[in-house]
């Protein structure tokens, strides 16, 4: 499946899915990369290192600032795969380039593909391929 | 995608405004991309939410922009930061904490931003005209913009915010765009009894529903009364944007945009349409509270979106000549306090225990008492982000229940209201 490149990048780890749309800033805790919204049904979860597909994001305009540290602090997921762009979350990852921190891909896929993905180990390439790493 | 830049947009990306005149550029442009457009928009004025500290790197940013020559082409206020400059034993922050935070609203002030310190800049004057096209961070802000004063804006990110700043452009899509601000669907209130419909506690839960039942599409709503104040509508959005990502509602016969319901619509013909009941309000009012509270409240936080001045007038008639038994903290802009010290209101609150909190809030920066505990608020965005940011359980009531829960130090609310 090829989606379309938000930011280009490759990467692996395994598919974590958000069962709900989240707010970076006040759902997911820079420090440890899990998810603090107690109102969130994947509440605790670890993001750090998995393949996330995020159905949306919605509330605040601070999950940029939450990208970065998740970046910089090494917390941050290996990749990043929404049904719908908007230009906070990306914003996070295009600063911390600019910035000379590590970024990592972001890709748009509809929300049948992300529903279609398997689990397991995922990779995503550089042209906005994901495939299954199994 | 070859993006369409005039001569004084590349100028920015060759350096001509400095190191930071072209690092902002780019990072327009890379948004610009992402968002699938390659025309910019020249922008009149910017809201930049930037400004509060959620780690170093926001510091690093910052500096960055300030160390390439950075300034802001266009009039910028700032949202809150981190601290309250004005009180400033107010924030128990720590040591490294406060240092950064300080530097981080230093380098916002040397971009040559406007020190407004607060998240509902449209009542610090900055108050853009209908149509205007602004760049604007900030989720409330951006739903007051686009909704109540009719200007143009989509959801800027911190970043994103002060490079449109500094370049005096915004990718041209979304809500700058005619076509993109129609209502598709329309949320049909006549059903609400008119004395629900007045009262300042109902627009935080109608907000919550709105955003949890449209996410981030544009919706009218039909049958709010003309009397709907603009602190209704900013709580209103407040929720919305918390609960979900609405930048722009339409309320008929009120804000600029929906004169009619056909000027909301587009006119396009037959749009879904929602009829809201009691059944469908009473879990989004649910939702705002974590707690029942039936132990007793440890402390009230109120002004999320900082308190207007309409609104500290009324809590002082509510408090005057009382004394609140639990801590009371109530959040505002610097301009907004000013004008409370110089007409006595500010004394009247503290004496009855009302802690006013400038430049920040309760729920960006350690405020609250350490120990935890119970919450109550009649803002709907305290409600939504208190459990996660602050560790304490939320109760959501109106601003007189919120005050006679801290008169006794245990939950007074009134649960007929929401029955019809």
């Amino acid at each position: 499946m090829r989606g379309r490149v938000l930011v280009a990048g490759s990467a692996r780890g395994p598919l974590l899915r958000l069962r709900a749309p989240i707010s970076f800033w006040g759902g997911v805790d820079p420090v440890s990369g899990r998810i603090a919204d107690p109102r969130h049904p994947d509440h605790g979860v670890c993001i750090a290192g998995t393949v996330l597909a995020v159905p949306a994001t919605v509330g605040s305009s601070s999950s940029s600032a939450v990208m970065l540290e998740l970046l910089r602090e090494g917390t941050a997921p290996a990749a990043v795969l929404t049904a719908r762009a908007d230009a906070i979350l990306a914003l996070g990852v295009v600063v911390a380039g600019e910035l000379g921190h590590p970024t990592i891909p972001m890709l748009e896929l509809p929300a049948e593909g992300l529903s279609a993905l398997a689990d397991g180990v995922l990779e995503v390439l550089e042209d906005g391929t994901v495939r299954s790493a199994g | 995608m070859t993006p369409h830049l005039t001569p004084d947009e590349r100028a920015f990306l060759g350096g001509a405004h400095g190191e930071a005149g072209a690092l902002a550029m780019r990072v327009v442009l890379a948004a610009a991309e992402l968002l699938g457009t390659d025309r910019l928009v020249e922008i009149t004025s910017a809201h930049v939410d930037g400004c509060l500290y959620h780690g170093d790197g926001g510091v690093e940013f910052a500096e960055t922009l300030v160390g390439g020559g950075g300034r802001v082409a266009v009039p910028t206020t700032l949202n809150v930061g981190a601290l309250d400059l004005l009180h400033p034993d107010r924030v128990k922050a720590g040591e490294h904490r406060t240092r950064m935070a300080r530097r981080q609203m230093e380098a916002y002030l040397a971009l040559g931003c406007t020190p407004t310190w607060t998240c509902a800049p449209y009542q610090a004057g900055h108050r853009p005209g209908a149509g205007e096209q602004v760049a604007w961070g900030e989720s409330n802000a951006i739903a007051f913009a686009n909704s109540v004063l009719g200007a143009r804006t989509e959801r800027y990110g911190d970043f994103l915010d002060v490079c449109c700043a500094l370049t005096g452009r915004a990718p041209l899509y979304g809500l700058h765009l005619t076509e993109n601000r129609r209502a598709t669907v329309v949320v049909d209130v006549t059903d609400v009894p008119d004395p629900l419909k007045v009262r300042d506690m109902f627009y935080p839960v109608l907000g919550t529903w709105l955003g949890l039942e449209v996410g981030d599409e544009v919706a009218a709503l039909l049958g709010l009364p003309a009397s709907v104040t603009e602190d209704q509508l900013k709580a209103l959005g407040a929720a919305a944007a918390s609960s979900g990502a609405v930048a722009l509602f339409h309320v008929v016969g009120v804000t600029p945009e929906a004169p009619t319901l056909e000027a909301a619509t587009g006119g396009t013909g037959p749009i879904h349409t929602v009829r809201l009941t009691a059944d469908m309000l009473r879990p989004a009012l649910d939702r705002l509270s974590t707690t029942t509270g039936s132990g007793g409240i440890d402390a009230v936080a109120v002004g999320s979106p900082h308190f207007s001045r309409a609104e500290f007038v009324e809590l002082a008639r509510l408090v005057t000549g009382r004394r609140l038994v639990v801590p009371f903290y109530a959040c505002t802009g610097r301009g907004v306090l000013e004008a409370l010290e110089a007409d006595g209101t500010a004394a009247l609150l503290a004496e009855a225990g009302v802690e006013i909190v400038a430049d920040t809030c309760v729920v960006v920066t350690p405020i609250l008492p350490a120990e935890g505990g119970t919450l109550m608020t009649c803002s709907g965005k305290f409600a939504h982000y208190g459990p996660s940011n602050t560790g304490y359980e939320v109760v959501y009531g109106s601003l007189e229940e919120c005050v006679a829960s801290a008169l006794e130090g245990r939950v007074v609310r009134e649960a007929e209201v929401w029955r019809w």
